[in-house]
């Protein structure tokens, strides 16, 4: 690994992939860094060892990235995986750990590519063993080829549930139930969006060719829940939910839930760039122009860490933000910038032409969920944080997410506030009545992922600015 | 209705000043540019410290120790006070040398907190530390609170007693006309017969509108935090010769730091951590207690501090105009005095004098004599 580089990309997905083999194609010294063993991000996970039934299983679209990996492997010469990137600057120092060495490495420009994680939503009993991520579970069943032995319950809300449920039936598990917390009204709420969503009508006749499969399969699939509980004492024993002013109750022994994903950003974060809150998507992201660039000079965000687009939009937003990097690389003039942008903004554009729609469909229902959490639900799930602590907590006079971490030490464990991070915003501004961004967004303190004592005393130094 | 006492920044020094005065019957207002404790009152390591203090805060300091003990007297909280002890350890023949020296001095002015011990006492204290060291300074009455509880107990507590404290209320602008300090902030115009300056790093901009200027360099000094780790060490751990401060915390995690200082852009108040100073902080760490190296460090931050050329702080009237009075410079060890300096301000502005000596933090000190 060089200390300096012209490029680095951060994250080895859809994103990261497309902006790399652009970057080698006109031939700019760069890296790019990714904490996976493999190319392909989440989407296209362990994608070039996946063999024939495996594929069919994970669907048309997996393979898709196929195409996208041979040409990466053809150019790309500082491809460093099993790579943790933890610390992110405004100078463009990048703090990593690669095969156990930490090292800091300064870049002219850096694209962060690191993609999207699940939207942590805490509900009664969401901390019992036996219940999980429905992503975790679709990483088992990627990488390990792992099936959960007993019947299981999927609950949630968003487009990749339906997804993982078409591909548990497919890989032969048994689904008990399939709870779909998205309101009813939503679906009035997206209809404005529908003739738009057209253009990109592969999605919808996707989501109705999983149904179609589901029903088939026979998996019950219960829409309007709401009020879901996990249930048991020292693990889970049953799922209980709210439908059509009832309560009913299934026994279970693993529940997956899904409530839509949100953008990593805890690298920008770290880095100081602005973020908003996006009330349709109901998270934060970075601040961008539409080439992607941050509030700092020097950093990009493409792909979903940016704001949910999907795999596809990914793909071409990781271009036109390797091509504005270029640019100010001086590789480019504005002109030839436009130009070889032009269609992938096109299709681009076609491509998120479906996103309002599906913003507007899978809403969840966040802020209610916030504002029906128990008080002795536990929100920050490192150091045990109750709703109760932080609305107290407000209460007597620690305004902000900030000043409620200070107290209750909400966020403050080894995730960093990943998991608690908009559960604490929601539940700021609801007690308080003001808007999410008001309540704001814990200030980053890195090491983004954790690091040793010795590896930081090991550190080897890159370029100082 | 006008406060008889307005104080610039909510901080440890501006609650404290305010809890004083208001047991005294005051009438204060506290106004603070962000939210209370967001700066480093909030943020510090939270060392209650009496060793290997500057002279002149000896005194300050023995009576601050003595408040600490019964902080919940004071502010209706224990503050997640600990007095376990801090060291100062000796790695060699010259350090403890050095060491020797100092508790000498300190024998020498009256005080009898510092005491050296010998190395079977240290291991006797620390069974962990690496087999190298060989004694160390020790003051037994010493410990750590939780800062950002023990901004939010004073605050409260003078809260209970009338005091009103303003947050997001940034002094831009202070005048004196009708024999009233009359201040201004983009929320609203405020006035009082007093005036208090305890803005932190940022109360040299206040000492410049009363017509002082003071030698006050902002630093943000370092901080790193572990994950949690079974209770292994009970005194805060310092070195002679390296920049070390050491302790684990209430809930098992370390707190690192050791004065190495983060890069700081003042204007914006955004700090980036310097891996490479943080590397010295780690390495220390992991040769004084080798079987720390596989540790998690989890989080790391960055405070801003006012640090004063001679590292203590400024403490008393204003030399330029009546009715103001200042108390900042606290050069990353005023967490530990901030109870003391309450009384202290509240004796210099109802009773015209400070009990404990004070002489040494006068803000002309740093003006050139002749
Ligand atoms: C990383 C770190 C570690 C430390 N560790 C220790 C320790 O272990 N032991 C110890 O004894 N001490 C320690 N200290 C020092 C201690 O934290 C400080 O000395 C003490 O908190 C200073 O209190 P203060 O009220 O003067 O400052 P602050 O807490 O900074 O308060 C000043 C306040 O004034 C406000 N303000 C400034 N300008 C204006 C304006 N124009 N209008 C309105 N408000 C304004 C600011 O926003 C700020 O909140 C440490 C400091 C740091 C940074």
């Amino acid at each position: 690994m060089d200390k300096h580089y012209q490029l680095a990309i951060i994250g080895a997905g859809p994103a990261g992939l497309a902006a790399a083999c652009l970057a080698a194609e006109h031939d700019v010294h760069f890296a790019l860094l990714d904490e996976q063993p493999g190319p392909g991000g989440q989407i296209y996970r362990s994608i070039e060892n996946v063999t024939g039934h495996k594929a069919k299983v994970l669907g048309e679209d997996y393979l898709r990235g196929r195409q996208l990996l041979e040409d990466f492997r053809r150019h790309c010469k500082h491809y460093f995986p099993n790579t943790q990137v933890w610390s992110l600057d405004s100078q463009r120092e990048i703090g990593l750990t690669h095969d156990g060495q930490a090292r800091t490495i300064r870049a002219e420009q850096v694209l962060v590519a690191g993609g999207a994680m699940e939207r942590p939503v805490p509900f009664p009993g969401w901390t019992l063993p036996g219940v999980m991520y429905a992503g975790a579970g679709q990483i088992l069943l990627k990488s390990a080829g792992l099936v959960p032995e007993d019947e299981v319950v999927l609950a949630g809300s968003g487009p990749l549930l339906l997804l993982l449920a078409w591909q548990y039936c497919r890989a032969g598990v048994k689904i008990k139930a399939l709870l779909d917390l998205t309101p009813p009204f939503n679906v009035i709420r997206a209809l404005p969006h529908l003739p738009r969503a057209l253009k990109a009508h592969h999605y919808l006749t996707k989501g109705l060719m999983f149904q179609r499969e589901l029903k088939r399969a026979g998996v019950p699939l219960l829409k309007g829940v709401s009020e879901l509980r996990a249930e048991g004492e020292k693990r889970l024993e049953s799922v209980s939910f709210l439908q059509r002013g009832q309560r009913a109750s299934i026994p279970a022994t693993l529940l997956l839930t899904h409530f839509g994903v949100i953008p990593h950003i805890w690298l920008t974060q770290a880095a100081g760039c602005r973020h908003l809150w996006d009330q349709e998507q109901q998270c934060w992201r970075p601040q961008l122009d539409v080439w992607g660039n941050t509030t700092i000079e020097g950093i990009l965000v493409a792909g979903d860490g940016a704001g949910i687009g999907g795999a596809r939009a990914a793909e071409y937003a990781g271009r036109i933000a390797a091509i504005q990097a270029l640019h100010a690389l001086g590789r480019l003039n504005t002109n030839e910038r436009n130009r070889l942008a032009e269609d992938d903004r096109k299709l681009l554009a076609t491509e998120l032409a479906i996103r309002p729609f599906l913003e507007a469909y899978f809403k969840v229902p966040f802020s209610r969920m916030m504002t029906e959490v128990p008080d002795e639900t536990i929100v920050c799930r490192c150091e045990e944080v109750t709703a109760g602590q932080i609305k107290r907590a407000v209460a007597e006079g620690h305004t902000d997410s900030n000043q409620v971490k200070f107290f209750t030490r909400c966020g403050m464990g080894p995730c960093q506030g990943r998991q608690c991070a908009n559960a604490v915003a929601q539940l700021v501004a609801t007690t308080r009545g003001i808007p999410v961004p008001e309540a704001g967004l814990y200030r980053g303190r890195p090491p983004v992922t954790p690091l040793s004592l010795s590896q930081l005393s090991e550190l080897e130094q890159g370029d100082q600015a | 209705m006008t406060p008889d006492v307005l104080i610039i920044g909510g901080g440890l020094m501006g609650a404290s000043t305010a809890l004083q005065l208001a047991k005294r019957d005051q009438k204060v207002l506290v106004l603070e540019k962000d939210a209370p404790g967001r700066h480093a009152s909030g943020v510090n390591a939270g060392g209650l410290r009496q060793l290997n203090r500057h002279p002149a805060e000896i005194p300050l300091t023995v009576e601050a120790a003595k408040l600490w003990r019964n902080i919940r007297e004071l502010v209706d909280s224990d503050c997640d006070a600990r007095f376990t002890g801090q060291l100062r350890v000796a790695e060699n023949h010259q350090d403890l040398q050095l060491l020797q020296q100092r508790a000498d001095l300190v024998r020498s002015l009256g005080y009898t907190h510092e005491t050296i011990i010998d190395r079977d006492e240290l291991f006797r204290l620390v069974p962990v530390l690496s087999r190298h060291c060989v004694g160390a300074l020790y003051c037994r009455e010493d410990g750590y609170a939780r800062p950002y509880h023990t901004l939010t107990a004073f605050r409260r507590k003078a809260q209970s007693l009338g005091v009103t404290f303003l947050a997001g209320n940034k002094v831009v602008g202070v005048e004196r006309t009708n024999d009233l300090w009359q201040v201004q902030t983009p929320l609203g115009h405020y006035q009082a017969p007093i005036l208090v300056n305890c803005a932190g790093a940022w109360a040299n901009q206040i000492a410049k509108a009363l017509g002082e200027e003071v030698p006050l360099t902002p630093k943000a000094p370092m901080l790193m935090i572990t994950e949690r780790l079974p209770p292994f060490i009970e005194p805060v751990l310092g070195a002679a010769s390296r920049k070390l401060s050491f302790k684990q915390m209430q809930n098992g995690t370390l707190l690192i730091g050791g004065a190495h200082l983060a890069r700081l852009d003042f204007g914006q108040e955004r700090t980036e951590i310097d891996w490479g100073k943080l590397k010295e902080s780690a390495a220390t760490v992991t040769a004084l207690f080798p079987q720390l190296k596989k540790v998690r460090i989890v989080r790391t931050w960055a405070g801003l501090e006012a640090f004063m050329p001679d590292n203590i702080p400024v403490i008393g009237p204003s030399s330029t105009l009546e009715h103001a009075y200042h108390a900042f410079g606290f050069s990353a060890h005023g967490f530990q005095l901030s109870p003391i300096v309450g009384i202290i301000m509240s004796q210099l502005i109802l009773d015209g004098k400070s009990q404990l000596p004070i002489d040494a933090f006068r803000v002309d000190r740093f003006q050139k004599k002749g």
